[in-house]
């Protein structure tokens, strides 16, 4: 391990890499300010410049600074205009924005800065020490027990997918499988479901699927709803970013339960930041004393601190899946997936042994991402939040120029923009309903692999016969099922439960 | 009948669909070596289409109670007359107009007439600062994306640049 972390050092190190963390960190903090766009959205469109890059490590430390630096920028947005840019913000602004108004700006952003980092940073140590052991174990599988993994984290992510939510989840992500199957792939040499389209032949982009999947609908509620970039309201002066040592004090003991907590429910497959810090933030405000407990909601500092630093943990946690098994649990692992794929990386167990210089590197660029967000980007907070004035007549018509650009660069062909608008269509339909639309992006990604897999178990074993002769596979499988068909069999015995309590009345 | 449920009908569609042609057009296509496969082309299809036959109808019939109250930061898509209707559908107009425009009118001045058009749908009146600002915006993207990572972005007309 030590070795590793030697290599890692090294080329994290490289002035070049250096400078991807800065200017990734940038980046990603001015952008992830806007309103309404997350970070998927900006790494989606970050990945044509990544690939570009040509250097894997390189590539995938910018894309991470990114993903940080959008937090980062998201948590900024919510604390001085209530407009959180992700739903994994969304609980900062419940004590983030009140400590705002009362003219505590500055502090907050320390408390949320200060939070982050912490999070950030226990989270990239947890994941030194869970990767390469997961990463162990996860060398003994055969293609058999990858594709029964693959099939549990894709149930996984449409069983935490909320309640009411899981057959919609379930069904997206058999969507993003089904999509993947369109095309030529390497396993047949054949074109399937091309319905004799030229432009289909290929296949869907996947930087397309994902712009089309997050950014435009992002860009399309922001047209649609004006009331959701109220930029330049309240960007009132950002001054005295110091805390009290009292305030020091109380927030330590939150923001350590919360880093461990966030980075356990980070590694759950489709759990991820959003759950991460609402459970933070409930669990603070439930093991707190009863007067701090009159505060939550109205400026605390341990509400602040909690879902910081759980959100940021969770997102370093999301990477242990990704790094070592190959599977993403977010929208956000599996665009960052998909950009590996496309740089001829294929993430999982060998990542580690065959190339763990990018692997290394990642994670020490993690510790240095959290730490160019505290020293770099808090002091250039007030001018970075300069950005929130850019009217809005000028601020969308550049998101979805930079949409475009971002599928065109990355096929460079013209029907490829057809696509994504239709398909922006289709998505920003999907969300009116609450359908949503991760799952089908991991569902994406992930089906080249997992029909790769199957097949290659199928041939081995000439048939169906690898579930009988490998229990581990049948244990998995089980295990998939059960995730998807317990939650929604527990909903409704509860719902019976109450209608007939109902009717007893 | 809710949206999310009229959803479920279509994509039910579209997974038929896809299963007809899984079950019943692929294999005939199949060259005879491929046969002793235990895995065909259309294997792993034809078993997503039939789990998406039955997540769809799972959804359809309304077997799972959705959430009531509409989550605070969600449109309400029955009101939807209420948002900013004709400015969203102008504006994918128009990115459908830019994708078909962008190889023969160039790229300069396809991008310089969507930033000002998008800008001006959205009821930007002041040009002097508007026109400047696109120009800038669509020089400084092609200068980057041709320059820096050497794609190559033809910047006019088809008929300048092929001389007529």
């Amino acid at each position: 391990m030590l070795d590793g972390i030697l290599i890692g050092l090294g080329t994290a190190f490289s002035l070049t890499n250096l400078l991807m963390v800065i200017g990734g960190c940038l980046i990603g903090t001015f952008i992830g300010m806007l309103p309404g766009l997350g970070p998927m959205s900006i790494i989606a469109i970050m990945i044509p410049v990544a690939i570009s890059i040509g250097d894997p490590s390189a590539a995938l430390i910018l894309l991470a600074g990114v993903y940080y630096g959008a937090i980062f920028g998201g948590s900024t947005s919510s604390i001085l205009i209530n407009a959180p840019g992700v739903a994994s913000t969304v609980a900062t602004s419940f004590d983030g924005y009140p400590l705002a108004r009362q003219g505590k700006a500055g502090k907050a952003l320390t408390v949320a800065a200060i939070a982050s980092f912490s999070g950030g940073t226990i989270g990239a140590i947890l994941l030194m020490i869970f990767a390469p052991a997961l990463a162990t174990v996860a060398l003994l599988f055969h293609s058999a027990e990858y594709f029964a993994l693959m099939v549990v984290g894709l149930s996984a992510i449409a069983a935490f997918a909320g309640s009411g939510q899981v057959g919609k989840a379930l069904l997206m992500t058999l969507l993003g499988l089904i999509m993947a199957t369109v095309g030529e792939g390497a396993l047949f040499n054949m074109p399937r479901f091309t319905m004799g389209i030229m432009d289909l032949q290929s296949g869907f982009g996947f930087i397309t699927l994902a712009m089309a999947m997050f950014a435009l609908p992002e860009a399309m509620y922001l047209v649609l709803d004006p009331s959701r970039s109220n930029s330049g309201s309240g960007s009132g002066e950002i001054k005295d970013l110091r805390i009290t040592r009292e305030e020091a004090r109380a927030i330590t003991p939150v923001i350590g339960r919360q880093s461990v907590q966030g980075f356990l429910i980070g590694v759950l497959p489709g759990a991820g930041a959003t759950i991460a810090s609402f459970l933070g933030y409930a669990v603070e405000r439930n093991i707190a004393s009863k007067e701090e407990q009159e505060q939550f909601g109205k400026g605390s500092v341990k509400g602040l601190a909690a879902p910081e630093s759980a959100n940021n943990a969770a997102c370093t946690g999301s990477f242990v899946p990704l790094l070592t098994l190959g599977i993403p649990g977010s929208g956000t692992t599996a665009i960052l997936l998909g950009a590996l794929i496309a740089l001829n990386v294929s993430p999982g167990p060998r990542l580690m042994v065959d190339e763990p210089q990018i692997f290394w590197a990642v994670i020490i660029s993690m510790y240095l991402g959290n730490l160019i967000l505290l020293i770099l980007n808090l002091p250039l907070i007030p001018y970075i939040a300069k950005v929130l004035a850019v009217p809005r007549n000028y601020l969308i018509p550049f998101i979805l120029f930079f949409t475009l650009m971002g599928a065109y660069i990355g096929q460079n062909n013209a029907t490829e923009l057809l696509i994504l608008v239709g398909l922006g269509i289709c998505a920003t339909v999907l969300r009116f309903a609450d359908y949503p639309l991760a799952p089908l992006l991991i569902g994406f990604i992930l089906g080249a692999m997992l029909e790769n897999n199957f097949a290659r178990s199928m041939q081995l074993y000439d048939g169906l016969g690898f579930l009988l002769e490998r229990p581990m596979t049948v244990g998995l499988l089980a295990l998939a099922v059960l995730l998807v068909v317990l939650p929604s069999y527990r909903a409704r015995r509860a719902r019976l439960r109450a209608e007939g309590a109902a009717d007893a009345d | 009948m809710a949206l999310d449920r009229w959803i479920a009908l279509v994509i039910l569609m579209i997974c038929l669909a896809y299963g007809y042609a899984a079950f019943f057009t692929m294999d005939a296509a199949l060259p005879p070596f491929m046969r002793h496969n235990p895995i065909w082309p259309s294997t792993f299809p034809k078993i997503l289409s039939v789990m998406a036959v039955l997540a769809a109808l799972f959804v359809l019939l309304g077997f799972e109670k959705g959430a009531e109250d509409p989550k605070p930061m969600d449109i309400n898509y029955r009101r939807l007359t209420d948002y900013k209707l004709g400015q969203a559908l102008a504006l994918l107009a128009l990115m459908a107009a830019y994708a078909l425009l962008l190889r023969p009118a160039g790229f300069l001045p396809a991008t310089v007439g969507f930033l000002a058009a998008g800008a001006c749908i959205l009821g930007e009146r002041k040009l002097h600062i508007l026109l400047p600002v696109a120009a800038l915006a669509a020089g400084v993207v092609w200068y980057l994306v041709q320059e820096v990572l050497g794609i190559f972005l033809s910047p006019w007309p088809a008929i300048v640049m092929n001389g007529g």
